[in-house]
């Protein structure tokens, strides 16, 4: 454990966390941005607002360590990506580094587009990324998330998922998840987190 | 004590801290989050205005009786406050005046990219740029010294990566400052040309004492390095610079106008190469050419776009700094998501039968720009705001007739330069229709108040203005209001005004779905669900463009898709149930509306 936390504090982590306007992506980025700035790190986040409510595409990069100079990831330099819809994952694949992990939410969003020429969904999206890389988690989040008895809460089974990847303690992502949302939702959301937490961990 | 920020909450932190006591705006992405996060200070008078020149103008005034004032816009949005802007450039600003300016490099919710550096430098302005969340806070109380020192405007130029990342800001608390009120001097005040002819020399001695000051000012800052190539660079590609090529010897600019020119000059003297990298225009680039010290940036980087940590390795690559790696493979096209209107947007149904009559549509800038995309594809002309009826009335006097010509404008941008465009077409006779999409709140840019919504910023009640009122008060007599969920009553409407030769006005009344700040139960009703039995795979609803429907994994016997559609996203507005030519939508019953807000 100790060797994986050196790492972490020569490098910057960065996590690229990838999905569609709607499915819970920016909440996910700010409770990661904030479980890291509660662990003691740098951190930047850069997300782009505007469109994103209306079903666009949405990108949030998260980096954290010592020193963050840049609130964009370089490409090729993600650890983890975090895809929430299956095209989203090979739109983005080629932002993960060679040795990097992505995690993919067994979910597939049709744009209202996609019954017109030349917006058809791509076949297999999950099969053309596992042809790209080597570390593929499809996690049925959605799923999960229902059996618990809510189904809005699949961004905090994928966030649990990727915490398991991350040096950061279940304290601080508890206490980065009570700051943030409602009181009421909070068991909600933490029994959602921990049943994707232990997915990886 | 410190906080995660973004950019724009870093700036209001700012206004916090610094003292400032007037805030107005008019909303606009990147910038919009700035005076919502100000209004969180109750020491801080913030409102929205109807319009970006409104909002300097108050901003100006307060600042005029000795107020530190901030107005906030986004780059286009100074396009509209460009008059006060420059004009108030030989008043000068005793209280303390921050023009904050947030550019959209790269469009991502913008008509165009301009560079707001170029407005600083043509009024004579100190245009200040922050790198990051902790500087967007901090160099608030340098603006304002410099504002209220050397009695000038300052420029703040933010950029939507600045304002929309999120760092880590040490927070302190607010300095209270005294207004000092308005001391009448007419010949500062009051710019009639026998007295602007004497403030213009004192203008150019201010901005001589700027060029002085900036020479020493700690808002630029060198970074030593290591070796003889040289770095200018500001704003957030700073960032990307420390981390493409961290041991480089940095020149970062803080205030990009009026450069330290001899500071640089010095900085350059040891140097074999100075490369400027710096985001859109070469700006920076030509003032330090016309000074005569030589430098290359646009030879290697793009002067249009966004600049990332990928374009400054490319630029360097090119400059034969950095030799070139193994690139990322290049993504094969992935499905394009175009934003849509959202569930319950009460625009649908209008550009659906705009796009079924094809009319001609001047939109204007607004979420029903959104109409022009496919499929609904209904929107021929959108250029900025309010612009929609003047190019209506201006293509129906080129074609002698305004029959089938339509303007659709929102609310909001109605309020803010489209009332001025209808009073026109009134006295044209122009026999155009304008729609004015009302749905009570400024929707694209998350759901702003105006003078249409009946609300201040605080919460209070506010005069609600009334768009029928308005409009017969401008001399419109045909006015009609429709409820734009209903489409025959729409299609019929519109048909009529379309084929008529009078100037026809109508108003659409639903709220938006997303922000329905009076009665939510206006845009939100049980759910439809398709019958798949009944449906024969046509895809008429889908032509309405919701993202709650989509194609079932079931087929037809002719092999067709037929239509499903998603119980939680759907609001009820039965608007692809009205299009379905076999009635296989229908609506759940209120029983089984499990929706949950969450």
């Amino acid at each position: 454990m100790e060797g994986r936390a050196l790492t972490m504090q020569e490098h910057i982590t960065n996590i690229l966390i990838a999905g569609v306007g709607g499915q819970g992506v920016l909440l996910a980025s700010e409770l990661l941005s904030d479980a890291a700035f509660l662990s003691g790190s740098d951190v930047k986040k850069s997300e782009v607002h505007g469109m994103a409510q209306r079903g666009g595409v949405v990108t949030s990069h998260v980096r954290f360590g010592i020193r963050v100079y840049s609130p964009l990831i370089p490409s090729g330099q993600a650890d983890v990506l975090l895809a929430f819809e299956e095209a989203e994952a090979k739109r983005w694949m080629y932002f993960v580094k060679t040795e990097g992990r992505i995690v993919i939410n067994q979910k597939r969003l049709k744009p209202p587009v996609a019954f017109l020429k030349g917006f058809e969904y791509p076949a297999d999206p999950v099969k053309d990324v596992k042809e790209n890389h080597g570390h593929v988690l499809v996690v049925p989040a959605t799923e999960i998330a229902t059996t618990l008895g809510n189904p809005r809460t699949a961004n905090m089974v994928l966030l649990g998922a990727l915490s398991g990847y991350l040096e950061i303690t279940d304290s601080l992502w508890e206490n980065a998840i009570r700051n943030r949302v409602p009181a009421e939702t909070v068991p909600v959301n933490l029994d959602a987190f921990h049943e994707g937490r232990k997915l990886t961990s | 004590m410190k906080q995660i920020l973004s950019g724009n909450e870093s700036v209001a932190r700012g206004c916090y801290e610094y003292g400032v006591h007037i805030a107005t705006a008019y909303p606009g992405t990147p910038s919009t989050e700035v005076l919502e996060n100000i209004a969180k200070f109750p020491e801080i008078n913030s409102e929205w205005c109807p319009n970006e020149k409104v909002a300097f103008e108050v901003a100006m005034g307060a600042a005029f009786e000795g107020a530190r004032s901030i107005v906030v816009m986004k780059h286009v949005g100074l396009n509209v406050a460009a008059d006060p802007f420059v004009s108030v450039s030989l008043i000068g600003a005793p209280g303390g005046l921050v023009v904050v300016s947030a550019d959209d490099p790269g469009m991502h919710s913008s008509q165009n990219e301009q560079d707001n550096r170029f407005y600083a430098k043509f009024a004579g302005y100190p245009c200040i740029e922050p790198s990051d969340s902790q500087e967007a806070k901090e160099f608030i109380g340098q603006a304002f010294d410099i504002s209220i020192r050397f009695d000038v405007p300052v420029l703040y130029r933010m950029t939507t990566r600045v304002c929309h990342s999120k760092g880590i800001v040490s927070c302190g608390e607010r300095n209270e400052c005294g207004i000092a009120g308005f001391f009448p001097n007419p010949q500062k005040f009051v710019v009639l040309p026998s007295h602007a002819r004497l403030r213009r020399q004192w203008a150019d001695d201010r901005l001589q004492k700027l060029m002085e000051f900036v020479e020493t000012s700690d808002l630029n800052r060198i970074d030593d390095g290591n070796g003889d190539i040289g770095i200018i660079t500001h704003g957030v590609t700073y960032q990307y610079v420390k981390e493409i090529i961290p041991d480089f010897p940095v020149f970062k600019c803080g205030i990009t106008y009026p450069l330290p020119v001899e500071a640089i000059r010095k900085f350059a003297h040891d140097k074999k190469q100075l490369l400027i990298i710096e985001e859109l225009e070469p700006f920076i680039e030509s003032e330090l050419k016309t000074a005569g010290i030589r430098c290359e940036g646009k030879k290697y980087w793009p002067h249009c776009g966004e600049m990332s940590p990928d374009t400054v390795t490319a630029g360097l690559i090119l400059a034969g700094i950095r030799k070139a790696v193994k690139t990322v493979p290049v993504p094969e096209p992935v499905i394009p998501r175009p934003p849509v209107f959202c569930p319950g947007c009460p625009h649908r149904g209008v550009y659906y039968i705009l796009s079924k009559l094809k009319a001609r549509v001047c939109t204007d800038i607004g979420c029903y720009t959104l109409g022009a995309l496919p499929p609904l594809n209904s929107g021929d002309t959108c250029v900025e705001m309010g612009a929609s009826i003047g190019v209506a009335v201006g293509m129906a006097k080129a074609r002698k007739t305004g029959r089938g010509i339509v303007a659709t404008i929102g609310d909001s941008t109605f309020l803010h330069s489209g009332m001025t465009g209808l009073l026109n077409a009134v006295n044209d006779n122009a026999g155009i229709t304008v729609i004015i999409m009302d749905n009570s709140i400024t929707a694209m840019t998350g759901g702003q108040l105006h003078p249409g919504s009946g609300r201040h910023l605080n919460g209070s009640e506010a005069p609600k203005m009334q768009f029928a009122a308005l409009c017969q008060a401008l001399g419109c007599d045909r006015i009609k209001v429709i409820d734009p969920y209903e489409i025959k009553q729409t299609e019929s409407v519109l048909k009529e005004a379309l084929n008529s030769d009078e100037l026809s006005v109508i108003i659409t009344n639903r709220p938006c779905a997303l922000y329905p700040h009076e009665n939510r139960r206006l845009v939100r009703q049980a759910p439809f669900r398709v019958n798949e039995d009944q449906c024969i795979g046509c895809h008429a609803c889908m032509r309405v463009s919701c993202p709650a429907v989509s194609e079932s994994d079931n087929r037809t016997a002719k092999g067709k898709t037929k239509s499903h559609i998603d119980t939680v996203l759907c609001t009820g507005c039965s608007v692809c149930a009205q299009v379905c030519p076999v009635n296989a939508i229908e609506r759940m019953s209120e029983n089984n509306d499990f929706r949950k807000d969450p």
